[in-house]
């Protein structure tokens, strides 16, 4: 324990702040964003998705989350719980290497576990049974994010290794987009893939939504305010916008015409990309990782996708897996030793590319195979999908008995 | 007597209903419709995909008029709902056997 007098009011109203703005991402944000491009009968329960997802995964990481993830080590495996429920944490105590209460250090990471797993919802709209849902959440925070965030940011493996993920692009998107993967696998194609947005106006809502919180979820990382928090605003923003921008010019480019989905896309985009590199590169970098992870996502969803045939719905596999893995490969070439003591490529430290590349791996194979693994289990034991009737008539009158509009 | 249906754009339906009201057509019954023509629907593009869309929303209008009323109320028809482009619509003319207006038990013309 700290000494409370080392405790900064400015760094801990910014984390504070934050803190609710991560929260804001998932809700309205992913759930607006997420409900608008899902067909209308199934609109409120693609936002539930988001919703319960939040809650479960909010409860877990006051209950045990924290703890495993943060405790001391194990073999870089997994932290030891020493305290479930917070118990024994005061108000008094300050996050080690921080000005801020400990306290705040949970629930700040408490929206980051939630958010990832309400990004993988995406994926799964349409045809997941929400009890099913419910359960899935709590078995994948359980296993799957809890040891991939403690590898990383808890003192694990990966973090020993010197891997870099300022603000989630292995633990939050490349973990969520390959869950989403795993879990569609299991789940199977719908009988109608086509993405045709019934309400539009709500995703851009959501997407701007998921930028504005993004400020809190990058800049926050800073875990103060200062200058490394105002590098992360700037090159969070910037890789954003130049990433729509990107998105616009291809859908020119292939179609003739922008669409506003594909800006909002590119901008979500953009926004998980530079999510790992956000604290470590500059602003010209955050334009070249903005810029090119479009090309990744786009040729994901529009070529691989129907390529492939697997069903990503409202494609968190195409914009979180990929563009999260582009984010996390750049890290490793654009890190600059200026803005927070770790080099890549592009300055002389060939191996940070190679450790990004290793945690890449590990996290995509984990994840995948736990969630596949998990998705199996819960299909035996309880049938993760929908019968075909709810699916034609729509989760929202089958699952929920209510109607996102009565008009 | 005639039913006059005519299949239009939903933004022309203000401008029709003032035409008829201006021939003397007052009794009309509007119902929202889906449906497609020659063109077979349109195309939008989502995320560097291209969908069909067969089945556009339309707007349906139906009223009941005298034999001798039909020509002007179809004119009305369609000068209001006229833009010129592909999609602005059809009119139909059917034969009605009888009309009772259910208030009064009156018949045929003095009922519509």
């Amino acid at each position: 324990m700290v000494a409370e007098s080392l405790l900064n009011t400015g760094d801990t109203a910014w984390i504070l702040m934050s803190t609710a703005l991560v929260m804001l991402m998932t809700l309205p944000g992913l759930a607006l964003f997420y409900g608008g491009m899902s067909k209308k009968k199934n609109v409120l329960n693609t936002i539930f998705l988001s919703l319960s997802g939040f809650a479960i995964a909010c409860i877990i990481w006051i209950a045990y989350g924290y703890q495993f993830t943060f405790g001391t080590s194990i073999a870089g495996l997994i932290g030891i719980p020493t305290n479930f429920f917070l118990s024994g944490i005061g108000l008094d105590m300050i996050h080690p290497d921080t000005t801020i209460p400990e306290l705040l250090y949970v629930v700040f990471q408490a929206t980051f576990a939630a958010i990832t797993v309400a990004l993988i919802s995406g994926a799964i709209v349409g045809r997941m049974k929400a009890k099913a849902w419910l359960v899935f959440v709590a078995v994948w925070v359980t296993l799957v994010y809890i040891p991939i965030a403690h590898w990383v940011w808890g003192g694990g493996w990966l973090f020993e290794l010197g891997a870099l993920d300022f603000a989630g692009g292995a633990v939050v998107h490349l973990n969520s987009g390959i869950a989403a993967l795993a879990l569609i696998l299991v789940l199977g194609k719908r009988k109608d893939t086509r993405l045709l947005p019934h309400h539009l106006g709500y995703s851009v809502i959501g997407a701007a939504l998921l930028w504005f919180g993004w400020f809190g979820f990058n800049a926050g990382s800073a875990l103060g305010a200062n200058g490394l928090a105002a590098n992360a605003l700037i090159t969070t923003n910037t890789a954003a916008a130049a990433a729509m921008i990107g998105w616009i010019l291809i859908d020119i480019w292939k179609t003739g015409k922008p669409t506003v989905l594909g800006a909002i896309t590119g901008a979500v985009a953009g926004l998980v990309a530079i999510t790992p590199a956000t604290g470590f590169v500059d602003v010209p970098a955050s334009i070249i990782i903005g810029f090119s992870t479009v090309f990744v996502s786009y040729f994901a969803i529009s070529y691989l996708k129907p390529k492939l045939g697997y069903d990503d719905a409202l494609d968190a596999f195409g914009v979180h897996g990929l563009s999260g893995t582009w984010g996390a490969i750049l890290t490793g070439i654009f890190a600059c030793p200026a803005i927070n003591e770790a080099a890549g490529l592009l300055y002389g430290n060939p191996n940070q590319l190679v450790i990004q590349l290793i945690s890449i791996v590990a996290v995509a194979a984990y994840s995948f195979i736990l969630t596949y693994v998990i998705a199996k289990v819960l299909d035996k034991v309880m049938g993760i999908r929908v019968d075909d009737r709810t699916e034609i008539e729509g989760l929202d009158a089958k699952e929920h008995e209510e109607l996102g509009y009565r008009i | 007597m005639k039913e006059i249906r005519a299949i239009i754009r939903n933004e022309r339906l203000d401008a029709v209903k003032d035409a008829l009201e201006k021939v003397d057509c007052k009794g009309i019954t509007v119902v929202d419709v889906k449906g497609r023509g020659e063109q077979l629907g349109i195309e939008e593009n989502y995320r560097g995909s291209s969908y069909r869309i067969d089945l556009l929303s339309k707007v349906k209008i139906s009223t009941v008029v005298p034999d001798e009323s039909v020509e002007k109320v179809v004119q009305a028809i369609s000068e209001a709902a006229q833009t010129g482009n592909v999609g602005d619509g059809k009119i139909f003319i059917t034969n009605v056997e009888e009309v009772i207006r259910i208030r009064t038990g009156e018949r045929g013309n003095d009922a519509i």
